[in-house]
């Protein structure tokens, strides 16, 4: 536990140090890091050396913008040399805002939300037709779930009794600048997913414990798609930014980003001043 | 053999094929209980089934899809830029019922800016079979490509005794120095009429099967451009982005011109009604086609027009 813990928070320090010199979507990243450390870091089937392997399980990241998450996960994990993270948005890198292939261990790139959730269906199917028991994740924003084609998924996964595939909502109430209740409610969730025919969990998605009750429960239910509700907080682990609307995208100053890496260590709360990007 | 018996023969001798269909069997009625698991009907979900078929080309397999035309360019045409043309996975389009073969369905199944869009998607690449036995014979080499193919599936039968096929190269059926037609998919057969009224009215008749229009033969269009007085482009498609507009480009890259009439769609979209009625309605009989490059009438019998079964 206490190791998950100290990987889930240099993770939140790589984050932070992205978050300047043309930002990123830091809110987003910071709800989904313990899921992303947990899975990688304890629960899935995937290293540096079985990357080829097509025994190894997978994890689409479908709300590719919390990628800095992502990143910070492989550097902690050995999958990426941290040095790299500086090369955020430079063009000797590939480390932009969505993820892409050109980086080793993203399965797929993503960015245009909706569409993992059919991809990794795709992977799932293949699986089965082999008699694989390798697990394939997909994580998903709340907000995605206004697409249609997640929902597709959900009906198709259902319909091939893919319960080797894993979807998991990164449930952080908001989407861009917005509360989803306020523009696109979405609850009760956990009942829309099990009217779609899926076994659902839902369960707190900062908490350790919680994560491996609900992942070592899989497969859910026989023949059934597998769907995690993790509850989480946009911007956890930044009181200063925690679950606000307004910080989404953001693109901090040098000594905002100083003052942050101190506040996720416990100290004072950051007085932010510069703006963020309000796309509504 | 039949575009059915080629998939069929194809995919029990290479595992890696997986037929999918977004529940539009009409192409491969019997391959359920042939394939197993590997035919894959997602149901009426063209995007769920492009973006399925990405994950399954990234685990090595080959997917070939079913669709008609409109729904799979159109209702998942960002699966297919994004999933498929990105990574340039082998993801293989079989479109169904293309331009005029969707005859009495209406404007919403009239796949007429296809070609304009499919191959507008780098890696994409776009085929369109003259005949059954043209499809038949392009369907391997494009299938054993590794790029993402969109085809337009045209299974009527012309008798014509075709050339193989090669990626990235037109069929001459006949050169001419008078008038050349360029033509690809269900048109040709209407274009073999056109070309005997034309020849017997005196003419030195070209006509060209284009059959890769990406990668398109840009020797073929350029010597045609050369050699031939007036050149047809003869297309059920918008003349935008389609046919038309690939000789137009392929002329201003090479720095030359020609005398090229668009016979397309002119920015709308066609009558429906059974095709043989459409084809008359729209001008797009052999005779008419003959009458309007000669610019009056004759008094030639255009054959009668085979109508096609009901597939939906």
């Amino acid at each position: 536990m206490s190791d998950l813990k100290d990987i889930a928070f240099k993770v939140r320090q790589h984050i932070i140090r992205m978050s300047t010199d043309g930002g990123c979507f830091v809110g987003a990243s910071l709800s989904a890091t313990d899921l992303i450390v947990y899975l990688y870091a304890e629960y899935l089937n995937i290293n540096k050396d079985n990357l080829e392997d097509p025994n190894r399980d997978y994890l689409f990241l479908s709300k590719g913008h919390d990628v800095p998450a992502l990143y910070g996960t492989f550097a902690e994990i050995g999958l990426m040399d941290p040095e790299r993270l500086k090369n955020h948005l430079s063009t000797s890198d590939n480390i932009y805002w969505h993820p892409n292939t050109k980086i080793d261990g993203i399965e797929f790139h993503s960015g245009s939300l909706g569409h993992l959730p059919s991809v990794a269906l795709g992977v799932a199917l293949d699986i089965k037709m082999r008699g694989g028991n390798n697990k394939v994740i997909c994580i998903l924003g709340d907000g995605e779930l206004n697409e249609g084609s997640c929902w597709e998924a959900v009906l198709v996964a259902g319909a091939h009794k893919l319960d080797n595939l894993i979807f998991v909502v990164d449930r952080n109430q908001f989407q861009a600048n917005m509360a989803t209740e306020d523009l696109i409610p979405l609850e009760p969730l956990h009942d829309k997913f099990t009217a779609f025919g899926a076994s659902v969990k839902r369960i707190n998605g900062h908490d350790f414990d919680a994560l491996r009750g609900a992942f070592n429960a899989y497969p859910f239910e026989e023949g059934k798609l597998n769907v995690v509700i993790a509850d989480t907080v946009r911007g956890k682990g930044l009181p200063s930014i925690e679950a606000r609307a307004d910080r989404w995208f953001c693109n901090f100053n040098a000594e905002e980003v100083e003052s942050l890496l101190k506040e996720l260590g416990g100290e004072e709360v950051t007085q932010l001043t510069s703006e963020t990007l309000v796309v509504r | 053999m039949s575009y059915e018996e080629l998939l069929t023969k194809l995919a029990l001798e290479d595992e890696r094929f997986v037929v999918m269909t977004a529940e539009n069997r009409a192409l491969v009625r019997n391959l359920p209980a042939k394939l197993g698991k590997r035919f894959v009907d997602t149901g009426i979900t063209e995007q769920t089934m492009v973006g399925a078929a990405a994950g399954l080309a990234l685990r090595g397999r080959i997917p070939v899809l079913h669709a008609l035309a409109t729904f799979l360019s159109m209702r998942a045409f960002e699966f297919i830029r994004t999933d498929a043309g990105i990574p340039n996975l082998p993801v293989k389009l079989s479109s169904f019922i293309p331009g005029f073969l969707s005859d009495g369905n209406g404007p919403t199944h009239q796949a007429v800016e296809d070609v304009s869009i499919m191959r507008g998607i780098p890696n994409v690449t776009v085929f369109a079979a003259a005949d059954e036995a043209d499809l038949v014979g392009m369907l391997p080499a494009i299938w054993a490509s590794p790029n993402p193919a969109y085809v337009r599936i045209n299974t009527r039968q012309t008798n014509y005794n075709h050339t193989p096929f090669e990626i990235g190269k037109a069929e001459v059926i006949s050169e001419g120095t008078d008038v050349t037609i360029l033509t690809y998919g269900l048109l040709f057969e209407q274009a073999l009429v056109a070309v005997d009224i034309l020849k017997t009215q005196g003419l030195s008749v070209g006509l060209v099967n284009m059959r890769s229009l990406k990668p398109v033969d840009e020797q073929a269009i350029l010597k045609v451009a050369k050699t031939s007085k007036l050149v047809v482009t003869l297309e059920d498609h918008f003349n935008t982005g389609g046919l038309y507009s690939i000789v137009a480009e392929v002329l201003l890259k090479n720095q030359t011109t020609a005398n090229v009439m668009p016979y397309g769609l002119d920015g709308k979209w066609f009558k429906p009604a059974l095709l043989p009625a459409v084809l008359e309605y729209e001008g797009f009989t052999g005779k008419q086609i003959a009458e309007k490059i000669l610019g009056h009438t004759t008094n030639a019998i255009q054959p009668e027009i085979a109508t096609p079964e009901f597939a939906e």
